[in-house]
């Protein structure tokens, strides 16, 4: 038999996400995928999997869940918990894993304004649709059933029991706010007058409430078109920066459409895409214009980081004594729940 | 969006797309000559592809080439690209082509009578002239399976809805301006909606998950809401009628 979270309470929007399906833009599937991949990655190697693996995408309100079956989880994500809601209660903080006994029931508090992950061990059970597991809502497409968890939905996992000899814990990431989003500029800055290309590097802007998954749209003075703001239909990239006719900029997220037509006025580094994930509505940023060898730069000083944060993985004992007291004390009986299922 | 009056040279514009990705623009216009470079770049760089390509995206005029900018770069690539641009052969496309049928009648054509109204023709009329043309595809963009599709009879055309809807059923069959296109999924959309295709135009399960690639050309074919209703159970997809095989 294997082991599966059983959702008690949904979260809001919560959807299984990797590192992105790649290869199929040219048939019109964005390619989707972590909002913060470097959350995504730490969530996984917690709990001994590969980078890449499927794991729950929350942000402002996490979902319950009750453990059928011994599972393995961990979560990451600036102000995350683990609380154990019943039988034992207690909390567990985020990077580090925790083995949840089956038949407990427990939540994902987030604090935080980014988005957070919960890694299980193994993964979850789930097919890859186009070679991914992440899930394109607006297409029904991957996670579980296209779309965001459902209260009363089961996530099977791949694993029937905790394989991970020990629990791992990794150092907390302190991840300094940027003074500013690095852009390099264009495709089309040349769609821009003077004093457009102005505004938009040297005022701030506000992330807007109505920002998803595919785009951040930002709030401040209007960016200046040259001429028109209706182009020839073209590729967006991630991070590429449109500016519809309103003249607030819209950054193109995970799941934005592949082709747009509004006048792309620059587009963020890869570097600073996982930061610009995890700017939560109303804050403010500026951007900074930077060249091709900077953003190269500033790209392998993240990879350095994260080579860093996966050697700080390394397990630990006693570190929670408190939390394996409370579990121990309930004296759960393993397969328990999964015979009432 | 402009027809192009005449081709500029197949010299390659190219556009910087941030760190990770590189626009080549190969033209200005939508035009299939235009749109014809575009997929024969693509398909050369996908039968031969250039170090630290992730992949690539043919759009009206212009390919967007994904890549690893740890493996290569910009500059790399547009020397690559440049190399390769002036031989590829410039003319039309060997084109498959395909029918889809349409239900134009009643609930599905939502727009239907508008449109026949704005452009001075009956419903039939309409019909007849939409369905008499073989669409061109000239891109598969935005959402998985959308193709734009050009070039609506001129006096089909007209500028987009003045208050889109917040639903737009999956299969519309949509016109606004030269264009036309089938909406695979539920969306909000500003487009007039003429009719509507039991055809599944994605299919995520399938070897090939869209069938229709830039260059194709299709015909609508108009049926009744019975055969509307039959092929939808039956789950078909568009039919091959002849072409190339790719």
């Amino acid at each position: 038999m294997t082991a599966a979270l059983a959702v008690i309470a949904p979260g809001l929007n919560v959807t299984v996400q990797d590192l992105g399906r790649v290869g199929f833009q040219a048939i019109g599937v964005p390619t989707s995928g972590a909002l913060d991949p470097v959350m995504l990655r730490l969530a996984n190697w917690l709990v001994g999997n590969r980078d890449g693996e499927g794991a729950l995408e929350m942000r402002f309100s996490g979902p319950a869940f009750e453990a059928r079956g011994d599972v393995h989880l961990a979560v990451a994500g600036d102000g995350a918990e683990i609380e154990l809601m019943s039988p034992a209660e207690g909390r567990s903080p985020a990077y580090r894993s925790v083995m949840v006994p089956s038949g407990q029931r427990f939540r994902v508090t987030l604090k935080g304004a980014g988005p957070c992950y919960l890694a299980v061990e193994g993964g979850f059970n789930v097919q890859p649709v186009l070679g991914s597991l992440s899930t394109l809502a607006i297409a029904h497409l991957g996670g579980f059933h296209g779309g965001a968890l459902q209260a009363g939905a089961v996530l099977p996992l791949r694993l029937a029991r905790p394989a991970l000899a020990t629990e791992l814990a990794l150092r907390p990431p302190k991840f300094a706010p940027a003074p500013a989003i690095r852009v390099i500029m264009g495709p089309q800055d040349a769609s821009f007058t003077e004093a457009g290309l102005k505004t938009f590097l040297n005022q701030p802007f506000t992330i807007s409430h109505l920002s998803d998954r595919m785009g951040l749209r930002l709030q401040g003075q209007a960016i200046e078109h040259s001429g028109s703001f209706d182009l020839i239909s073209d590729g967006n990239a991630h991070g590429a920066i449109q500016v519809p006719g309103s003249g607030q900029p819209i950054v193109l997220m995970a799941d934005r459409g592949t082709t747009g037509g509004y006048p792309k006025i620059a587009t963020v580094i890869s570097a600073d895409l996982p930061m610009l994930g995890r700017l939560p509505p109303g804050a403010e940023l500026r951007f900074k214009a930077v060249t091709h060898a900077e953003a190269v730069e500033a790209l392998r000083a993240q990879d350095a980081l994260l080579a860093q944060l996966k050697a700080s993985v390394t397990p630990y004992r006693d570190a929670n004594e408190e939390l394996a007291r409370a579990l121990l004390e309930e004296n759960i009986i393993s397969g328990v729940a999964d015979a009432q299922a | 969006m402009k027809q192009a009056a005449s081709l500029p040279s197949p010299r390659p514009r190219f556009l910087h797309c941030g760190d990770a990705a590189l626009s080549v623009e190969l033209g200005d216009g939508v035009d299939r000559r235009i749109s014809a470079r575009v997929v024969r770049l693509h398909r050369h760089l996908h039968a031969q592809p250039l170090p630290g390509v992730i992949e690539t995206l043919p759009t009206f005029r212009s390919l967007l080439i994904n890549f690893d900018p740890r493996e290569t770069d910009p500059a790399s690539l547009a020397d690559a690209v440049a190399a390769v641009v002036g031989d590829l052969p410039d003319e039309p496309l060997p084109s498959r082509r395909w029918s889809i049928p349409v239900c134009y009648h009643g609930e599905f054509g939502l727009d239907l009578d508008e449109v026949a109204s704005l452009t001075a023709m009956t419903p039939a009329q309409l019909v007849e002239c939409q369905a008499s043309v073989w669409y061109y595809v000239y891109m598969l963009g935005f959402l998985p399976g959308y193709a734009y599709l050009g070039d609506t009879p001129e006096p089909l055309r007209l500028p987009r809805r003045t208050n889109p809807r917040t639903r737009v059923p999956a299969g519309s069959l949509a016109i606004a301006s030269s264009f036309a296109s089938i909406y695979p999924f539920e969306n909000p959309g500003g487009w007039h909606i003429i009719g509507r295709s039991p055809v599944s135009l994605f299919d995520a399960g399938a070897d090939e998950p869209v069938l229709l690639a830039p260059g194709d050309e299709i015909r609508f074919e108009p049926i009744s809401p019975q055969t509307y209703e039959a092929l939808h159970r039956a789950g078909v997809r568009p039919r091959l009628l002849d072409g190339a095989a790719q």
